[in-house]
């Protein structure tokens, strides 16, 4: 009978199913993973260390290409940290105008986890469906700032500007026109939250699609029930966050427990995981949509009735208005020196952290009297949660590492930053 | 919350605690080295704290913390002085990096969140300033400290002692130095690119010069004076 020894496999860096550049280094015993062993910093670009070459502002472009598929969210732990330090406060309408955007992020993010997770574990149709959808949100991010999806739109003291009147229409072409072509733009008569509040009441129904194709489908639950189970204890020890932590059973939302923007005046709720295993922390992302459905809705109402400003008048961290800026010298000198200078921020330290769509995204700023941060750690939740791999897989077969990755819902913009 | 906080930790701790100093809301301690390990242990298994999880731990360097690039203070009948000092962060070289260590340059920073008692807590630990740059590993505190640790020291250089397998993480296979590390140029010292010849990729020193668009510059500004003032009387 011929030895028989255990042998190592190279997972990626090039593979569909890796979320990106994740190289996985396996020892398996037959089809039994012995060790995992994940290399990451693959896309490493040093974000941090370009902050520290830049003024403050520069690097909220840097925010959206950290987890790029929840962009706004990192730019919200960001302006975050830069405003706790200078001890300001954005307006209310920018709050609120914040917390909705958060929520379409949430649901973006969500909506694409679900998507690549259906796919690697076989349910293809997820994958189109999520994508129909995002497409929407997409479109509000295009509305609001531009871009679809590197925004940009969070500043110290508000938000960049107000939310547009108008939708953008979707012009004629060979394929739409006429009835067709009435058809898709009919959300778009109106303004932005107009359009969301229409997708709002769309949405539902559509999460209601998602579960009958997965919740109860047999191969889905084979796939995921059971699989990576975490204990709460392990989780805390293992530093999750996000639905990550809140799948293995523990209740905790900064949304809630450490409330920022204007989720102490929304209703909404947290879901919580019971077994720790693949398949709750899915349910827990499915509710959160829900939920994240239920604080837009509130959001787009109190935003209709409650117009005023958007960013905080103190010319020292935000640009006069153009017309000011024309007329009067000392708005004219405001400008100047903060788009060359930028603003400097006072000697300290502050981290600021957000419930972003994968956990807590906090930003540790360290300033030191000048206009760019002298030290700037970015505290991704992937990081934190593809460390804990090697535990998760151990003892498994190969085909669940795929899951594991999948519910870690990993991304590899921020945990290489 | 934090002046309860900071009570119970100065009667728990009393010397282990070398400095306590709160900003926005946030309190800062001061560990030794020595005492790292203990006082991490302690306020994750003392019942007033539970510090269940560890949030985050970094790497800082210090050096040439509120050193401007751009001297604003002096001016003379044609201006400003318009110099760019060298020496400004991530611009001089690997080459002509300081021999001299200055004191307290490098620390540990980790954020600790009690899920508990809902608070928050941020520990600093400098490294010795001299010897080797070693500071105790909190990995039989948190598993999570693994990760974090790897990366402060492929960063910084900072060694954890009692880390069972201290690789680097974020750089490339086969990097040389700590790019974190203020005296690290921005732009790197190699650069790769396919030999056609050799049939395979070589390093090379880097060809791009380095460019500073908007310089580092310092202000005291007097609205946050009375801030400023505070500060230094609780350090």
């Amino acid at each position: 009978m011929s030895d028989i020894k255990n042998y190592t496999i190279n997972f990626g860096p090039q593979h569909p199913a890796a979320h990106g550049v994740l190289r996985l280094i396996l020892e398996m015993d037959g089809e039994v993973i012995v060790h995992a062993d994940p290399h990451v910093g693959l896309l490493h670009r040093g974000t941090e260390k370009l902050a520290e070459s830049k003024p403050f502002n520069h690097s909220i472009g840097y925010m959206d290409r950290l987890d790029y598929v929840s962009m706004m969210c990192n730019e919200h732990g960001y302006v975050k940290s830069i405003e706790k330090l200078l001890n300001i406060e954005a307006p209310i309408r920018a709050q609120y105008i914040r917390t909705m955007f958060d929520e379409v992020t949430r649901i973006l993010n969500h909506l694409m986890w679900i998507g690549t997770h259906g796919l690697d574990l076989g349910a293809m149709t997820l994958f189109l469906y999520a994508f129909r959808e995002r497409e929407y949100l997409m479109d509000c991010y295009e509305a609001v700032s531009g871009a679809r999806m590197h925004a940009a739109y969070y500043r110290p003291g508000g938000v960049y500007r107000d939310l547009p009147d108008y939708m953008p229409k979707h012009a004629e072409s060979k394929w739409t026109k006429g009835k067709a072509l009435k058809q898709v733009n009919s959300w778009r008569e109106g303004s932005l939250l107009d359009f969301l509040e229409h997708f709002t009441d769309y949405f539902p129904e559509k999460i209601a699609e998602y579960n009958t194709l997965l919740t109860d489908n047999r191969i889905w639950k084979q796939r995921t029930v059971n699989i990576g189970i975490v204990s709460p204890e392990r989780a805390l020890q293992l530093g999750f966050t996000g639905p990550m932590l809140r799948g293995s059973g523990i209740e905790w939302d900064l949304r809630k427990k450490q409330t920022y923007a204007a989720y102490d005046k929304l209703d909404f709720d947290i879901p919580v995981g019971v077994n720790g295993d693949s398949y709750d922390r899915y349910l827990v992302r499915m509710e959160e949509m829900v939920q994240s459905n239920k604080i837009i809705k509130q959001c787009v109402k109190w935003l209709k009735d409650n117009p005023g400003p958007v960013m905080l008048d103190d010319y020292k961290v935000a640009p006069p208005n153009r017309e000011a800026m024309k007329n009067d010298m000392e708005s004219m000198i405001h400008h100047f020196k903060l788009f060359t200078e930028g603003y400097t921020v006072p000697k300290g330290e502050a981290y600021a952290a957000v419930e972003a769509p994968k956990g807590e995204f906090g930003v540790y700023l360290v300033a030191d009297d000048s206009n760019k941060p002298f030290r700037m750690k970015i505290r991704a939740p992937g990081f934190a949660h593809i460390s804990a791999m090697n535990e998760m897989v151990k003892g498994s077969m190969l085909a669940d590492v795929v899951s594991v990755i999948g519910t870690m819902d990993i991304v590899f913009g921020e945990i290489d930053r | 919350m934090n002046d309860s906080l900071e009570k119970k930790l100065k009667s728990h701790f009393g010397d282990l605690i070398t400095s306590f100093v709160t900003q926005h809301g946030e309190l800062t301690c001061e560990v030794a080295p020595e005492n790292w390990q203990q006082v991490c242990q302690t306020l994750r298994d003392d019942a007033q704290f539970s510090f269940e999880q560890l949030i985050d731990l970094c790497g800082i360097d210090y050096l040439t913390f509120g050193e401007s690039e751009w001297q604003t203070e002096g001016s003379t009948s044609t201006g400003f002085s318009r110099a760019i000092n060298k020496n400004g962060p991530g611009r001089f070289s690997w080459e002509d990096r300081e021999t001299e260590l200055m004191d307290k340059r490098f620390a540990v920073v980790v954020h600790l969140l009690s899920i508990k008692h809902n608070m928050r807590l941020r520990l600093k630990c400098f490294t010795p300033d001299t010897g080797v740059l070693a500071v105790p590993s909190l990995i039989d505190v948190w598993s999570v400290a693994d990760w974090f640790e790897r990366e402060a020291f492929d960063l910084f250089g900072i060694i954890f002692v009692g880390h069972p397998d201290l690789r680097r993480i974020l750089t490339d296979y086969g990097f040389v130095g700590h790019p974190f590390r203020k005296d690290f140029p921005l732009i790197g010292n190699v650069e790769v690119r396919y030999d056609e010849e050799k049939g395979r990729v070589v390093y090379e020193p880097v060809s791009i010069e380095p460019r500073v668009t908007i310089p580092k510059t310092v202000r005291k500004d007097a609205r946050y004076a009375e801030n400023q003032e505070q500060l230094e009387e609780d350090s």
